[in-house]
């Protein structure tokens, strides 16, 4: 179950539809910049499955210019470590 | 809401902080608003504050814990070094610590086999193999080879007890292979380690000059700063001066490409024309400066017990500047490549006295044939100008490992150190046989091996044992396969500690699992003098022991309990406060450990409850005494030197057959040979492999695009591998750039090792090859 973090780069002055669009998806909340073209845009999926149907989403937003992941978690590498903190 | 929830909504929102803090290395200046309340959603977090894993630059980082594993990352805003912002290896750095293939247990080499053993037969068999080998081979046949990434305590008690104990030199540590020069730069000229200034230097200096030196990949962090500076302020210019185009100089104002060794005359030129327009800071060299000169074709150290020793000998300012007379802007231009305009204008902005200027440099000057001496030559431009040890004006030398400075230069874990001074001054002996409670003249006085005569001499069985702590020797000596090959044969034997496997556990006969980072307690000492404490924030796993507790087993099966009482629930403040006797001068006096562990570190001299920011500097260091501005009181007779140092050429350059230079290096995204970063799956992915930089037009020329296999041959070995081309480093023509994080791919096969007569350290940066595509 995948939490990734990324920077998002619009299309020239769509940062507005995008941020729009983002939150629009299910799994995604997105936020903006205040001085910058630029939004972040956290995912969180509950399978590898979501994820890669997302992934392709994503790559379909036509106002979206570049995405730049810098963050990744899956707890599924680590199922079962956790659940006795979590219990 | 369940736990569960809450947990998932805290990972959420460190991956909107690290997102964040990215985008602010990026876009310097940028604001987002109401993010934050997604911060700490859950209430299950606890914080615990350490310094970062990773490189020099010591970050500080809060630790998140949720029951005994760490989760997450965010930066320590109480730390000055960083202030909250991480780079992309720090917010994953807990992460390194849960690999798959972690090591938990044991291992010892059966049958040519490994064998999984508990942790306390190991240690048996590592006393009693030391003992046989001293009985048959002598004191000088058991080795100690240690890391920049080793605690403070680690490379104490090692120290303590192969120096101390057993009577041998043979302590070195990886840092040999990456800050030498900067220590023989330091000692030098100034007659005492370390870099004058601190990271506030960043802010206050008007001009930014990095020499060979790739900051927005290799100190991330502190170059954010620079380009935060530079947008907050009007007058703030940052000048890239490197040997290839990085990211460093596409943020730079101004990038200025020179030929491969040839940073010896630039600077040289640079002094030139600050003598020539007479922007000399005569009161300031007239009062703090000495002019020197020292041996010259001082050779490159490629042969067995290669031997050298400067002598310095004093000459005028007249000489000095006759000395400079070959290095005309002109002259400079065509061994260097660079403009003389250009040569021109950096003088000017060092010359100018309305400019402060920092000078920052890092691998690209110190993994150097001539390391010492370009070292030695930044210093003169400052020195010349007078712009040193005051906010803003700073030549800095920058480390690349978390303790570099902390274990490797302070705690003097190199053949010819001591905690406090050389083992060639009997005074400092003593002082180390008091303190260890020795019998007088238990430390030989005279140095054995650094660290590429150390691998000479294991494989020409000179030395039979060798411990290797918290480094990877068998991805990154150079002219590799001679030391692997050593490592190999039948009589010799390799203990290996470390936290994953590597090619260095592959030549291992008994592999220790080591804690690492916050599965231990320890420090750090960063690049600019900040001693770091860390708690034991997580347990290590299996049966991993921290790398002091395994040297402290080891000295009392040798028979040294007395050397090392104590227990394991507080072995680490008695370390401390029996280490801090080595330094209890105005000059160095470190923080007492109830200080460090309450701080987001300390930077010594810490004298009356004060830190010292910029020594030298009468108004900022107790240790100044002499009733002027500044003290340089490292060197007797209380100057700082200035050298006459020439520019020779590299120990091999290209020529018709090997036609192309080889430079060596990292990317932002891996640590050093890759064991701990290509373990998180971001950081891999992010560089999943290493590759050649070709510049496009020999890339063309060969016929290569993007992604195809280039075999690289030098007259040591050779390697394929995928080409890069436009990537984000573009090397000039006839220069070939490779990282070394990646150990499918050793660059290090066809390196050479030579390296600085005076610093010992080789030069992983200037080797000749050829390409064919393969």
């Amino acid at each position: 179950m995948p939490i990734l973090g990324y920077i998002t780069i619009p299309q020239s002055g769509a940062k507005d539809r995008l941020l729009a669009e983002l939150n629009d998806i299910e799994f995604c909340e997105a936020f903006p910049a205040e001085n910058a073209d630029i939004l972040v845009l956290v995912t969180d999926t509950p399978d590898k499955e979501t994820e890669e149907q997302l992934q392709q989403q994503l790559k379909n937003i036509p106002s979206l210019e570049s995405l730049s992941m810098t963050f990744g978690y899956n707890d599924e590498l680590h199922k079962g470590e956790h659940d006795d903190n979590e219990a | 809401m369940t736990m569960k929830l809450d947990r998932r909504s805290f990972i959420k929102s460190a991956a909107a902080t690290s997102a964040i803090a990215t985008a602010a290395t990026l876009f310097p200046g940028i604001t987002f608003a109401g993010w934050d309340k997604l911060q700490d959603a859950s209430g299950m977090i606890t914080w615990k504050k350490a310094p970062c894993r990773f490189c020099g630059t010591g970050c500080g980082v809060l630790v998140g814990v949720s029951g005994d594993r760490a989760v997450a990352v965010k930066g320590d805003p109480n730390c000055s070094v960083n202030k909250g912002l991480c780079c992309v290896k720090g917010y994953h750095s807990v992460q390194a610590l849960y690999g798959k293939d972690r090591l938990t247990t044991a291992k010892v080499r059966k049958n040519g086999k490994m064998v999984e053993v508990p942790i306390k037969d190991a240690l048996d068999l590592i006393a009693s193999k030391m003992k046989e080998t001293i009985t048959k081979h002598g004191k000088d046949s058991v080795a100690m080879y240690g890391s920049g990434q080793w605690t403070i305590p680690d490379g104490y008690v090692a120290s303590k007890l192969f120096k101390g104990c057993l009577g041998t030199n043979n302590v070195e540590a990886n840092a040999r292979l990456c800050m030498a020069s900067a220590v023989t730069g330091f000692l030098t000229t100034f007659g005492t380690d370390e870099p004058m200034g601190c990271y506030e230097d960043i802010e206050e200096a008007n001009v930014i000059i990095t020499w060979g030196n790739n900051m927005a990949e290799m100190h991330p962090v502190l170059f954010s700063r620079m380009l935060a500076s530079r947008k907050r302020k009007t007058n703030v210019e940052i000048i890239d001066f490197a040997t290839r185009y990085t990211r460093t100089s596409q943020a730079a104002d101004k990038s200025i490409i020179f030929k491969p060794q040839t940073d010896l005359a630039v600077a040289n030129a640079i002094c030139y024309e600050i003598v020539r327009n007479d922007w000399v800071n005569w009161d300031f060299v007239h009062k703090h400066t000495a002019f020197y000169k020292g041996k010259t074709n001082i050779g490159y150290g490629l042969e067995d017990h290669f031997k050298f020793t400067d002598k310095a000998e004093p000459i005028s300012f007249e000489d000095f500047k006759t000395f400079l007379k070959d290095y005309t802007p002109e002259r400079v231009e065509k061994i260097s490549g660079v403009s003389a305009r250009d040569i021109r204008y950096m003088a000017s902005l060092y010359g100018d006295p309305a400019k402060k200027v920092t000078s920052f440099w890092c691998m690209g000057m110190n993994q150097h044939t001539r390391g010492t001496w370009i070292n030695n030559l930044v210093y003169n431009i400052h020195l010349l100008v007078g712009k040193i040890s005051t906010p803003g004006n700073s030549p800095f030398s920058l480390t690349g490992q978390p303790s570099a400075c902390g274990t490797v230069r302070e705690v003097g874990t190199l053949t010819h150190k001591l905690p406090h001074g050389v083992v060639m001054n009997e005074g400092h002996r003593k002082m180390a046989e008091k303190i260890w409670d020795l019998p007088a003249g238990s430390v030989d006085p005279k140095p054995t091996y650094h660290t590429v005569e150390m691998f000479r001499a294991l494989d020409r069985g000179d030395i039979r044992f060798m411990w290797i702590q918290v480094t990877n020797p068998m991805v990154t000596m150079p002219k590799l396969k001679r030391y692997r090959d050593g490592a190999l044969k039948e009589d010799r034997f390799i203990v290996v500690s470390d936290v994953y496997p590597t090619p260095t556990t592959d030549v291992a006969d008994v592999i220790l699992p080591a804690a690492m980072w916050v599965e231990q307690e320890g420090m750090f000492g960063n690049s600019e003098r900040r001693t770091q404490h860390f708690d034991q924030i997580v347990p290590p796993p299996g049966e991993a022991m921290s790398d002091t507790w395994q040297l402290i087993e080891v000295a009392r099966r040798l028979g040294f309990e007395k050397q090392f009482p104590w227990s394991e629930e507080e072995y680490i403040g008695k370390i401390w406060e029996e280490y801090r006797k080595f330094h209890d001068s105005p000059k160095h006096n470190m923080a007492p450990y109830k200080v460090l562990k309450a701080r987001s570190g300390v930077q010594w001299p810490f004298v009356n409850g004060k830190e010292t920011r910029w020594r030298f500097n009468a108004k900022h260091d107790p240790a100044c005494s002499n009733g002027e501005d500044f003290h340089f009181y490292g060197k007797k007779n209380n100057k700082a030197w200035i050298w006459a140092r020439p520019y020779e050429p590299a120990a091999e350059s290209p020529d018709q057959e090997y036609n192309f230079w080889l430079n060596t290096g990292r990317v932002v995204e891996h640590w050093h040979t890759g064991s701990m970063t290509r373990r998180v799956p971001i950081l891999h992915n992010a560089v999943p492999s290493s590759y050649v930089e070709l510049n496009p037009d020999d890339a063309a020329d060969l016929g290569v695009v993007n992604g195809e296999m280039v075999k690289i041959i030098s007259r040591r070995g050779e390697i394929t591998m995928p080409a890069q081309i436009n990537g984000r480093g573009v090397p000039p023509r006839g220069m070939v750039f490779v990282p070394f994080f990646d150990e499918k791919y050793l660059i290090n096969e066809v390196t050479l090792d030579s390296f600085c007569p005076i610093s010992k350290q080789p030069d992983y940066k200037k080797c000749a090859v050829k390409l064919e595509k393969a």
